[in-house]
């Protein structure tokens, strides 16, 4: 099995360290990984903004990276879902059917190709997830709170069998953060207030550290986190699966 | 970016906000209950949305059909192109049974055609008798919510509009004092009126008759005393049979306010002995509407306002701030087609979260079109110069690794060493309550090179 990592462009110059740990998680568990040089963007900032038919040469670009590999692994969400699902402004060559259909979020991958959950991770810590939107109600990572399917989240999944975490349960499980990549500055104020009320949830429940799939939105919420001063830390799932503290 | 500035505006008022967003939580909570005790809600959604999606395909034959059937019945059946041409049906059927005074129950369509301004420049008494609606008609102000009109208003601010208009005293905003003296004052309007307008929730081609759900029972009243009944509609309300029915009256209610069922689901196939029934069928937009491939889901729409409810955003910004009769994300769908130029903000005003799909009880793909808006009003709406060519450089970049590279160390590298007031001016919305990421000393393809030179 021949995997191509797939580091977001922010994660790439923002959070190193969440492309490492998603390399080392994987590793761990004895995937053959392999980092394609030269990987920019999947084209999603321009997309979601109305323009995504100036995103061609970056969606090409990715194509043309990850086309020889079996699977596509990223640590975001809301990326691999717009590979999936917003690749059809390209030419539906085979390449570009095979790279969409094997693109896969980090936990969806361990917990649903490679059928892992246990990663013999440990982490002492209170810990609340924010669920994504894009890699809920796009991936279908986990159900969600409006729709009446039998209940099951991939990353609850993995975090539970993590030594010594302690899962903490939200007033609202499934609340976007107000993120939504250019929408967190055009619609400034809404980003802001919707983002406080999600740290506030997870304040309320006695979380340490909130974590997730999609590090765009714990961007946002550190952001405001920070800047208020508030006892939380933010981490990516990857760092979390890859701790042994 | 005017939803912006109304949604930065309602934001001046924190705890308001808050109280808005619980209101509305509180709804959502009570649907997701009522939808969890319906075994097999997922199936039920998907029902309905084949049930609409054939009569989207099939409008022109079930609305020949629909037509033909309540003429048999003794209905007047009226055609209208626009709102315009609505407005115009109704105020004749008016004038020709010398009407003056008309109590209405509650109908987004004719808040869609914006009839009661029209009437009453024509001299016509309008009367909306459905609480929330006469509370917004008393405050001189549009609907907020489709289900919900008058959510953005505290209970002491009904207290003051009352006072001042129904001449109430003051109660502290009590519900049970300000409800009585309501129906006081409704019951004398329903008493006096000539007419009564009422909306369309279900038209149902196989008997030409009409459903209107209300929890009031105010279409009712009106229909049952006045001697002419006027139902006016949107051309997509239709249903082929009348065993589809069932399907929709179990989703509507609880989708709406967690109810099993509204209290009245009232059918109307014709006119009692000595009074007129006229259905008026509009389109205003809506074969345009239907045209657009992309878009025609939008008009399965059976108008219950889950999507408002469960919108993070609406919950926070209210529903005036879209400035639109439908508000919302199912109204973000619909505004553009009728007016791209007005409507161009709306789409942008989403997160794409993509829970007002999961929620809709007739599965638009609301999130989807949304997506699908930006494109195209992105193109054919003048866009700001700057953000376009920012955008398009973008593009550039992303298109060409080296480049990439290029600017992502640059970026970082100034990030890291301006000084901290040039970072958060004015000119950085961001960092204007946020604080931005702290850069690290390298990207994680330095990172991995080093690790690969050292294998």
């Amino acid at each position: 099995m021949k995997v191509g990592l797939f580091i977001p462009c922010y994660i790439n110059q923002l959070y190193p360290q969440v492309g490492i740990a998603t390399l080392e998680v994987l590793e761990k568990l004895g995937v053959e990984v392999d980092y394609p040089m030269g990987q920019t963007c999947c084209g999603q900032p321009l997309g979601n903004s109305g323009y995504e038919s100036d995103s061609i040469g970056a969606c090409q670009l990715f194509v043309k990276n990850f086309k020889n590999y079996d699977y596509i692994v990223g640590p975001s969400g809301s990326c691999v879902y717009h590979v999936k699902k917003h690749f059809d402004i390209l030419e539906q060559t085979d390449d570009v059917k095979r790279v969409r259909k094997n693109t896969y979020e980090l936990c969806q991958f361990i917990h649903d190709v490679l059928g892992i959950t246990d990663l013999g991770a440990s982490f002492p810590y209170k810990v609340g997830i924010h669920k994504s939107c894009h890699g809920l109600r796009g991936l279908r990572l986990g159900s969600c709170s409006e729709r009446m399917d039998a209940p099951y989240s991939t990353e609850e999944n993995l975090l539970k069998k993590v030594k010594g975490l302690e899962l903490k349960t939200l007033n609202r499980a499934d609340e976007c953060c107000g993120f939504g990549g250019t929408f967190s500055v055009f619609e400034e104020a809404i980003s802001v207030k919707m983002g406080k009320d999600r740290v506030q949830d997870h304040i309320d429940s006695e979380v340490e550290v909130i974590t997730g799939a999609d590090h765009s939105c714990l961007m946002h919420l550190e952001g405001l986190i920070n800047r208020n001063k508030q006892p939380l830390k933010v981490m990516h799932i990857a760092e979390i699966l890859n701790s042994t503290l | 970016m005017a939803h912006a500035q109304e949604a930065t505006t309602f934001n001046e008022n924190e705890s308001k906000v808050n109280w808005h967003d619980k209101a509305l939580w509180f709804v959502r909570q009570k649907r997701d209950k009522a939808a969890f005790n319906v075994k097999g809600w997922e199936t039920l959604r998907d029902l309905a949305s084949a049930i609409k999606a054939n009569v989207m395909s099939n409008l022109d034959i079930y609305l020949e059909e629909f037509e033909a059937n309540a003429i048999k019945n003794g209905v007047t059946v009226h055609w209208a192109k626009d709102a315009e041409e609505h407005n115009k049906i109704v105020h004749g059927i008016l004038q020709k049974t010398n009407v003056k005074k008309i109590v209405k129950s509650k109908s987004m369509l004719t808040e869609e055609c914006h009839l009661n301004p029209y009437l009453e420049a024509n001299g016509i008494e309008v009367i909306d008798t459905d609480l929330g609606e006469r509370i917004v008609q008393l405050a001189e102000e549009p609907p907020s919510h489709i289900v919900l009109p008058a959510i953005h208003k505290t209970k002491e601010e009904v207290d003051e509009l009352f006072q001042e208009h129904l001449g109430t005293k003051p109660c502290n905003g009590d519900p049970q004092y300000l409800t009585d003296e309501a129906r006081k004052h409704l019951r004398n309007k329903f008493l006096k009126a000539d007419a009564a307008v009422t909306g369309v929730n279900f038209a149902i081609a196989e008997t030409g008759g009409i459903v209107v759900c209300t929890n009031e029972g105010n279409a009712d009243m009106g229909a049952h005393l006045a001697k002419v009944h006027i139902a006016c509609m949107g051309m997509e309300k239709l249903i082929p049979q009348e065993k589809h029915l069932g399907v929709f009256l179990r989703l509507l209610a609880r989708s709406a306010t967690g109810q099993p069922i509204t209290t009245y689901s009232s059918h109307f196939n014709k006119p009692a002995p000595g009074t007129e029934m006229h259905i008026v069928i509009v389109d205003n937009g809506r074969t345009e509407q239907l045209s657009r491939e992309d878009f025609r889901a939008s008009l399965h729409c059976i108008r219950c306002g889950a999507c408002m409810n469960t919108c993070p955003i609406y919950r926070r910004s209210g529903g005036h701030s879209y400035n639109a009769t439908i508000p919302g994300p199912i109204g973000s769908i619909l505004s553009p087609g009728k007016d791209l130029t007005k409507h161009s903000d709306l789409p942008f005003a989403s997160t794409l979260c993509g829970s007002c799909s999961d929620v809709c009880p007739v599965k638009i793909n609301i999130h989807e079109q949304l997506y699908k808006w930006r494109q195209i009003i992105t193109k054919d709406v003048p866009q700001p110069i700057v953000k376009k060519s920012v955008l398009k450089v973008t593009g550039n970049v992303l298109a060409n690794s080296k480049m990439y590279d290029f600017v992502g160390k640059s970026s970082r590298f100034m990030l890291k060493h301006t000084p901290r007031f040039l970072v958060y001016s004015k000119l950085n919305t961001w960092g204007k309550e946020r604080e931005l990421p702290e850069v690290k000393n390298g990207n994680f393809d330095e990172w991995y090179k080093k690790r690969k030179k050292n294998e």
